[in-house]
């Protein structure tokens, strides 16, 4: 199983690991509430270099991306971000992306480590067909640390010349961290501020003990998953599929449907987008302290037997204290207010739609 | 965390302190590790009888649902109300304050000791 250049390190540090995407990641160090609470009330450090790094380069850069996203790439500002996704051509969701406009010639789209091959063999695909040339999977080549949490930007300003405060959320910027020369996203999964830091593989080992000798927690991917949940952030494979489309996701927002060029999925997420989904994504918040779990089922109440949705990610929220999940529930029952009734392993529990997300900073 | 030699064990990571008729019952601390911190757990009523090697209760954390597999066939005593309060105890002390149930036992079955377990488990 592939691992990433702070395997050792990770052990050294005493973390369990898990299967993620196909790589061999840290799961926790020692307690993944005390991992989830170092981001939410300071920093905690995360590495990602599991994650996919594609650049897109060239004066047609901003074209070809126009036709390969579903968002719009030609209209993100040099130094800026945009979350984003690729679909099929039938309007389903091939993942979820973050695309870095870092010069008016060149992107990079950040993808899941999981879907890294399926990304690039689209990406390839659809620039094959449009006579572009200049997609590369530099994946290998990186390092990516998530550093993350209300101290963060401290944190890392102590270890770089870069004027972070000039990089605002979703935006990025280069410098150096720690003598290591490196792009520095201010985007993250953990619904807290805080930098995503792109440099060479071979340095990881040395950028990641500066960060947590400057304060940073590591954290493992046990306390990422519930830190995105709180945040309403979806995960591939739970909430996003090649069965969802993005309408039925709650991202329809992130479809440009209403520009001229083609793109992929254009037809069928204009028709989709004319329609009401037959499901939905939900939140879902519960009382006690059982968690509804993924793949539980949901029905509209305590008799009935007909599942209207199931869950797709669950857990007892370690900072809020009950029960949340997140849940296609059929449109009919996605109302927020609506009722539901939850099996979790053989017992009934109600849950109650909520908006999405659980948990959001305060400023 | 070694295995105390004065428990018992099963393959589901249940250690058992025999004591006269009751045994205590509690969940090892490699079974622990390997949940992550537990946030909940669900015990079986005092008085509900306990067959061998079927679920009589869950203990959850954040991540996942371990279930506990009664060690022995007996009727529950005795609950513990600290881990119901204060699940993480299962995680300081597992061997130990963590233990779950507390059951007087009608047979014994043969259980594995903490040499064989810690094999079972590669911790030997």
């Amino acid at each position: 199983m592939p691992q990433t250049p702070l395997h050792a390190e990770h052990a050294r540090l005493g973390a369990n690991f898990t299967d993620f995407g196909g790589w061999d990641m840290p799961v926790r160090y020692s307690s993944d509430l005390a991992e989830h609470l170092a981001v939410r009330e300071s920093a905690g450090l995360f590495d990602i270099s599991h994650m996919a790094e594609i650049f897109i380069s060239g004066p047609q850069a901003a074209s070809f991306l126009d036709y390969a996203l579903v968002g719009q790439a030609s209209g993100i500002a040099n130094g800026k971000a945009k979350y984003s996704l690729i679909c099929n051509a039938q309007g389903n969701i091939i993942d979820d992306l973050i695309v870095y406009r870092l010069a008016e010639d060149q992107y990079l789209v950040i993808a899941n480590a999981g879907n890294r091959h399926a990304v690039v063999e689209a990406l390839n695909e659809r620039a094959t067909s449009q006579g572009f040339q200049d997609v590369a999977d530099r994946s290998d080549e990186f390092a990516l640390l998530a550093i993350q949490g209300p101290t963060a930007t401290s944190i890392l300003q102590t270890l770089t010349d870069a004027d972070l405060s000039a990089l605002p959320y979703y935006s990025i910027g280069t410098g150096n961290v720690s003598g290591v020369s490196s792009y520095l996203c201010r985007t993250g999964y953990t619904g807290e501020d805080g930098f995503e830091i792109l440099f060479p593989a071979d340095r990881t080992v040395e950028v990641f003990n500066a960060l947590i000798q400057a304060g940073a927690t590591p954290c493992g991917l046990a306390s990422r998953d519930t830190l995105r949940l709180e945040a309403g952030m979806p995960l591939y494979g739970h909430e996003l599929s090649l069965e969802i489309n993005p309408y039925q996701a709650g991202l329809g927002r992130v479809v440009k449907l209403d520009r001229d060029e083609d793109f992929v999925g254009k037809s069928a997420l204009a028709a989709l987008s004319s329609q009401t989904p037959d499901k939905q994504l939900v939140g879902l918040i519960g009382e006690g302290k059982r968690a509804a779990r993924a793949e539980y089922s949901l029905y509209s109440s305590v008799d009935s037997t007909e599942p209207i949705g199931e869950i797709t990610s669950g857990a007892l929220s370690p900072t809020l204290g009950y029960p949340v999940a997140m849940a296609y529930v059929a449109t009919a029952s996605s109302e927020v207010g609506n009722i539901v009734s939850v099996d979790i392993r053989g017992t009934r529990s109600e849950m109650t739609v909520v908006k999405l997300p659980f948990y959001k900073r305060s400023k | 965390m070694s295995n105390p030699t004065n428990l018992q064990y099963t393959k589901e990571h249940e250690w058992v302190l025999v004591e006269g008729d009751v045994a205590t019952i509690g969940i090892t601390a490699y079974a622990a590790e390997k949940l992550g911190d537990v946030v909940f757990v669900d015990l079986p009523k005092v008085g509900t009888s306990t067959t061998y090697m079927k679920i009589c209760g869950e203990i959850e954390s954040t991540k996942s649902v371990g279930e506990l597999y009664a060690p022995l066939d007996g009727e529950v005593v005795e609950i513990n109300d600290t881990v119901v309060s204060a699940p993480e105890t299962v995680n300081t002390d597992p061997f130990g304050a963590g233990w779950l149930i507390k059951v007087r036992f009608t047979s014994l079955p043969e259980l594995m000791t903490a040499e064989e377990y810690s094999a079972l488990t590669g911790e030997g």
